[in-house]
């Protein structure tokens, strides 16, 4: 390999148990162990693991913090003005197009933790960094930080063993330390799988130790981002580089609801608020299709003429059939508009459907 | 891995076992491991036409899909359908309830052409 990628603390644990590795933006992760689908379905009935290092940790602290983070964000801080509490928000250029999507959470007074995007790490860093004020510290935590995901219907039980007597997990959405097989810990009660879980903040040098700690435990798979990647989808979680990058604005995404109409001055505010007025030339929608599985890049027709494309494509395994998202003109966005997909030689059908496409998992119980 | 002597093997992971005129064709336990679970299985009629080296079909899994490759021209005489509703049983079974088409072989040389299970055991290894 020409570049040479980066590998989290967690390497040789994926090479023992089997992992077909890949690259992904830059780093060399684990797609899947056992199998996607298989893994996929771990996590929905059990509980699932996942090396989640690759990611990009932000740390900004200071008087000036909340401010700053109101100016480059869409969402508004003062939602989340207790300690702990979580939100997810938007990085917006001048033009309200989309740098990144990250969770923000006020970990601390006066200060602000941000997992962003491993694609979009120098870019989000870089472009925060241009514009942070003198007054404010902000520290780029990523190199020092482990995450690892724990997530499914047995994830909390299994987290609040490892914390032992006396803790009680944290509400959803927010974050609270804990000390893991002795290993201290920032647990936040997050995720990308549509399932309950966690997401655990700890040092690098101490990973394996929290990664082996959890997979003692015989109801815990590890799972690659193959499997990371089918479960956010049939949560409609949007996914950057595929339902969205630096052409789409948060309306058109379907993600307005994360920047309020009644917050103004932060980045690509006037832009939004075009775009909000006028309506949206292109929707993003989801899609069922049955025969084969739809991919990004692959032509959306309505009545055989070519409207958009596939955003994000992939198999569900929970509903058996192939699932997308696409990019259409918003008169064709409404639920149960016919379509069809080119998938390579064949035209298949498919119907725009509400997302969530899987509706009950431990989260929505 | 061991792949079973009783058939014969071409370089695009296809097996073909001979049953008196009819051959039967699937992929190797092999290819079934390098794909993943598969979730689609595209294969051609009752009645189509193989040749040899052309497509005849596909099969998909959730992060990859490829072509079928004949490795036998014939006529197609019977076609796997349970594998529409249970593709994984490619993954499961690929030497025996994972069988794709049966044909009647146009030339018995192009069976005996094909790898030996040995042959294709090397093969795979070796690249």
């Amino acid at each position: 390999m020409s570049e040479e990628l980066k590998r989290t603390a967690l390497h040789e644990e994926h090479l023992a148990l089997g992992a077909r590795m890949v690259p992904f933006a830059g780093w060399e992760m684990p797609v899947q162990y056992a199998g996607i689908i298989e893994e996929h379905r771990a996590v929905r009935r059990s509980a699932g693991v996942f090396d989640v290092g690759h990611m990009a940790e932000f740390r900004v602290f200071g008087f000036g913090a909340f401010d700053f983070l109101q100016r480059m964000l869409t969402n508004d801080l003062s939602r989340i003005s207790e300690l702990g509490q979580a939100q997810y928000t938007l990085l917006l250029d001048d033009e309200g197009h989309i740098i990144d999507d990250l969770i923000v959470y006020h970990s601390g007074d006066l200060e602000y933790l941000i997992i962003a995007n491993a694609s979009n790490h120098e870019t989000d860093f870089g472009w925060l960094s241009a514009r942070v004020p003198a007054d404010v510290e902000l520290v780029d935590e990523s190199a020092r930080t482990s995450l690892i995901a724990l997530q499914g219907p047995e994830a909390l039980r299994i987290v609040g063993e490892l914390a032992g007597e006396g803790w009680e997990p944290p509400s959803r959405f927010t974050l609270k330390e804990a000390t893991l097989d002795t290993v201290p810990a920032l647990v936040a009660r997050t995720g990308y799988t549509g399932e309950d879980g966690v997401e655990i903040l700890t040092a690098e040098t101490n990973a394996v130790q929290i990664w082996r700690a959890i997979l003692s435990f015989g109801e815990v798979s590890p799972v690659g981002l193959g499997a990371r990647d089918t479960l956010r989808l049939e949560m409609g979680y949007p996914l950057y580089g595929s339902d969205m990058d630096r052409t789409i604005d948060p309306i058109s995404a379907g993600l307005g609801w994360a920047v309020p109409a009644s917050k103004s001055g932060f980045i690509g505010a006037e832009a939004v608020a075009r775009v909000r007025e006028s309506g949206p030339a292109t929707r993003l929608v989801g899609l069922t299709i049955e025969g084969a599985i739809p991919r990004h890049g692959m032509s959306v027709l309505h009545e055989g003429v070519e409207v958009g494309k596939v955003a994000s494509g992939s198999f569900s395994p929970t509903l058996e059939t192939g699932i997308a998202t696409a990019y259409v003109p918003a008169e064709l966005s409404e639920l149960g508009t016919r379509l069809q997909v080119e998938v390579r030689k064949k035209t298949l059908p498919a119907t725009v459907v509400k997302r969530p496409f899987v509706t009950s998992t431990s989260l929505s119980a | 891995m061991a792949h079973p002597s009783d058939r014969r093997y071409s370089k695009d992971h296809e097996w073909v076992l001979v049953d008196g005129d009819v051959a039967t064709i699937g992929i190797s336990d092999f290819a079934q491991d390098q794909l993943g679970e598969v979730v689609y299985v595209d294969l051609p009629e009752v009645g189509d036409a193989l040749t040899a080296g052309d497509t005849f079909g596909e099969i998909e899994s959730v992060k990859s899909v490829s072509e079928l490759f004949a490795p036998v021209s014939g006529e197609i005489v019977e076609v796997n359908s349970a594998l529409d509703d249970t593709p994984e049983t490619v993954n499961s079974d690929p030497h025996g309830a994972g069988w794709m088409v049966k044909i009647k072989a146009d030339n018995p040389d192009e069976i005996e052409a094909l790898m030996s299970a040995e042959e294709y055991d090397t093969f795979i290894v070796e690249g």
